[in-house]
């Protein structure tokens, strides 16, 4: 395989997992602090019609990438003001956030189908992307895939190496723990909820403006039940969601070539893949169950009662 | 699930809505159920748009209601019952899975006249309605045969499903035509609808040599990566062009307008009367975008092509045509009947793919 046919695939691939990395970036935080926000497909959703429509209406992407950020926070605060300050099931209200989401933006997003965009240009003079073998994997790339990358180590870095990002994880293994010793619960776990909510929707302008550059109804089509699925196949650790959005991409642009090379296996098994992948890891991790409820955070879903 | 809820709800509103607007004498009312939803771009879309023409075409006299996203299944049979009991009296439902749902509503609602499209069952008051798209398929099989340097044509594929592979089919016979060495490679991506995975499995064949792209499924996304590749390709349902300026060759367009307007005047006028359509380029239900990016010899032979299908001089599936085992299924100088076209499940020769039974 010579590079003329890796490197479109590298792109390919580099493509595919971006919107899967930043929209699990953001959950995994959120899950992290106690919280699981089932709303993902919803944000990102609102996310790229609010991400499309801004670009098109003031033709500024930077505009349009804060649209897109901020739409998916409001999602998110609309879900924590049910979950955290009303203490709603927090399943059940994050399912409604999807289903808002996606009844929401088909209506914001209906005079805007079928039209075309420039698609978010690439961060780095084009002469660095022509350099020859890195050039295209390196410089080829929008704010946004950059920004997946950081986000994720940056979000490492502060979930083990600050103090903040202790006591997050602290609200999420034990909330009266946290509330016993002064910490504000509700604080901590809705900015977690807002962090999420704000990267979900960049997930969101990722798919509207540089994946496929267009809106469309219902466009995410599952990505973000996938970036969910991640957390878990991740076992809530930022290296591994990393990991498991790029093993992700690859399978599912693999079988893609695999089909196109001819390979005599039914389409349908290769279009399962990628979930078969995800049962089988799964399956693998969860044999040993300590090392799951290390990191998982114990208190996740849970309802926090001060008086309690 | 989720969207279940969510087109129930929706489902339960507009019939209400309809229920309690209470329809002047001469007002006829008119229904469509929608498997997607109307802002895809796609089949659905060009459905609505066709909607929108019935209810210009009679300022005054038709009222349309629809319900989109309806799943095919238990939903559909409750949706469609509802559109009747609510005064409809005719109702289009545009999905093959509306099949059975439509037939028994139908035979519940006699005085309601039913339009199912896709389908094969009938009755008194339901007909049945179809496009034979692959009249446009055989005309972008020449163009891709014409164009392609590399030989090697991609087509992205939805579901192994008697319409797919007869465009398929159409496509490669009509490729090999004018290429006999030009090979059709299929990627299966088994939705009718993901932007994401659409552009993904046309990457994958650019990748893989493809210097034309073919699709049979609904989003321009395809087209999009043809055009940021610098490779050709054809646009599906709607004319894309404004997706791919430089990289659009045609589109195969679905145009339901006179069909919808002219069932519904025959509700008017009293003669409608229950049949089966299956029409192709030369009433317009199939049309083709304009020919553009092609030298002008390519667009005269196309234009001439199109003329020649309408005027059923020449046939998508002129014998003689060989499968892929080298078996000729048709002789020369006959072509496959409706029949078999209806129900085709093999491949012809030079689709690069098996097909799994």
């Amino acid at each position: 395989m010579d590079h003329a046919y890796l490197t479109p695939l590298i792109l390919a691939i580099i493509a595919t997992a971006t919107p899967l990395l930043l929209a699990a970036t953001g959950e995994l935080v959120t899950e992290k602090s106690g919280v699981l926000n089932l709303g993902i497909e919803g944000m990102m959703l609102m996310g790229a019609v609010s991400g499309f429509v801004t670009a098109k209406l003031t033709g500024s992407m930077v505009l349009a990438l804060v649209a897109a950020g901020l739409t998916g926070m409001a999602m998110s605060a609309l879900f924590g003001f049910l979950a955290l300050v009303l203490l709603a099931n927090q399943v059940a209200s994050g399912l409604a956030l999807t289903i808002f989401g996606v009844g929401l933006s088909a209506l914001v997003g209906a005079n805007w189908v079928g039209q075309p965009i420039d698609p978010l240009p690439v961060l780095f003079p084009a002469a660095l992307a022509e350099l020859p073998l890195v050039g295209p994997v390196l410089f080829a790339h929008d704010f946004l895939t950059y920004l997946s990358f950081g986000a994720i180590a940056g979000v490492w870095w502060f979930l083990y190496r600050t103090k903040a990002g202790l006591i997050l994880r602290a609200v999420g293994d034990a909330h009266d723990s946290a509330h016993a010793i002064g910490y504000n619960v509700v604080k901590v776990r809705f900015l977690a909820t807002l962090f999420g909510g704000c990267m979900s929707g960049l997930a969101g302008a990722y798919l509207s403006l540089v994946y496929t550059p267009m809106w469309a109804e219902n466009m995410s089509a599952g990505r973000g039940w996938i970036a969910l699925a991640l957390i878990v196949f991740a076992t809530w650790r930022p290296g591994r969601v990393l990991i498991g959005a790029y093993l992700f991409g690859a399978i599912a642009i693999l079988q893609l070539h695999a089909q196109g090379a001819g390979l005599d296996i039914p389409a349908q098994f290769l279009n399962m893949l990628p979930y078969l992948a995800t049962i089988l890891v799964l399956v693998i991790i969860s044999r040993d169950a300590v090392r799951i409820r290390l990191n998982a955070p114990a208190c996740i879903g849970k309802a926090f009662h001060p008086a309690a | 699930m989720k969207s279940t809820l969510v087109r129930l709800l929706g489902a339960a509103v507009l019939a209400g809505m309809a229920a309690m607007g209470v329809a002047r004498a001469e007002e006829l009312k008119v229904g469509f159920v929608y498997v997607g939803p109307v802002g895809d771009y796609g089949w659905t879309f060009r459905h609505d748009v066709a909607r929108k023409a019935v209810e210009a075409a009679f300022p005054g006299k038709v009222k349309t209601t629809f319900v989109e996203s309806v799943k095919e299944g238990p939903d559909a049979e409750r949706v469609i019952r509802q559109m009747a009991a609510s005064g409809n009296k005719l109702i289009f439902t545009t999905s093959f899975g509306f099949m059975n749902p439509t037939v028994k509503v139908a035979k519940q609602f006699p005085a309601v006249k039913f339009e199912h499209a896709t389908g094969y069952k009938r009755t008194a008051n339901l007909s049945t309605y179809s496009a034979r798209f692959y009249e446009g398929r055989a005309i972008i099989g020449h163009i891709a045969g014409r164009l392609s340097k590399t030989g090697v044509v991609g087509y992205i594929a939805s579901f192994p499903i008697p319409e797919v592979v007869r465009g398929i089919n159409a496509f490669t016979i009509a490729l090999r035509k004018v290429n006999p060495e030009a090979k059709v490679k299929v990627i299966w991506v088994n939705t009718w609808y993901d932007p994401g995975k659409e552009a993904d499995a046309a990457k994958a064949l650019i990748d893989q040599g493809a210097d034309i792209i073919a699709q049979h499924t609904d989003s321009p996304a395809p087209l999009q990566v043809a055009e940021k590749r610098g490779v050709k390709g054809f646009g599906q349902a709607s004319d894309m062009i404004k997706f791919a300026p430089k990289s659009q060759l045609t589109a195969i367009v679905d145009n339901w307008n006179p069909y919808y307007i002219a069932r519904t005047k025959a509700v008017m006028d009293g003669s409608w009367k229950s049949e089966a359509t299956w029409a192709g380029i030369k009433p317009g239900m199939v049309k083709m975008a304009p020919y553009t990016n092609m030298p002008a010899d390519v667009k005269a032979e196309a234009e001439a092509l199109q003329a020649k299908l309408a005027s059923g001089e020449v046939h998508a599936f002129d014998g003689p045509i060989k499968d892929q085992s080298g078996k000729e299924v048709v002789k020369a100088g006959e072509h496959l009947d409706d029949k078999t076209l209806a129900t085709m499940d093999y491949y012809v020769e030079g689709v690069d793919d098996k097909l799994k039974k």
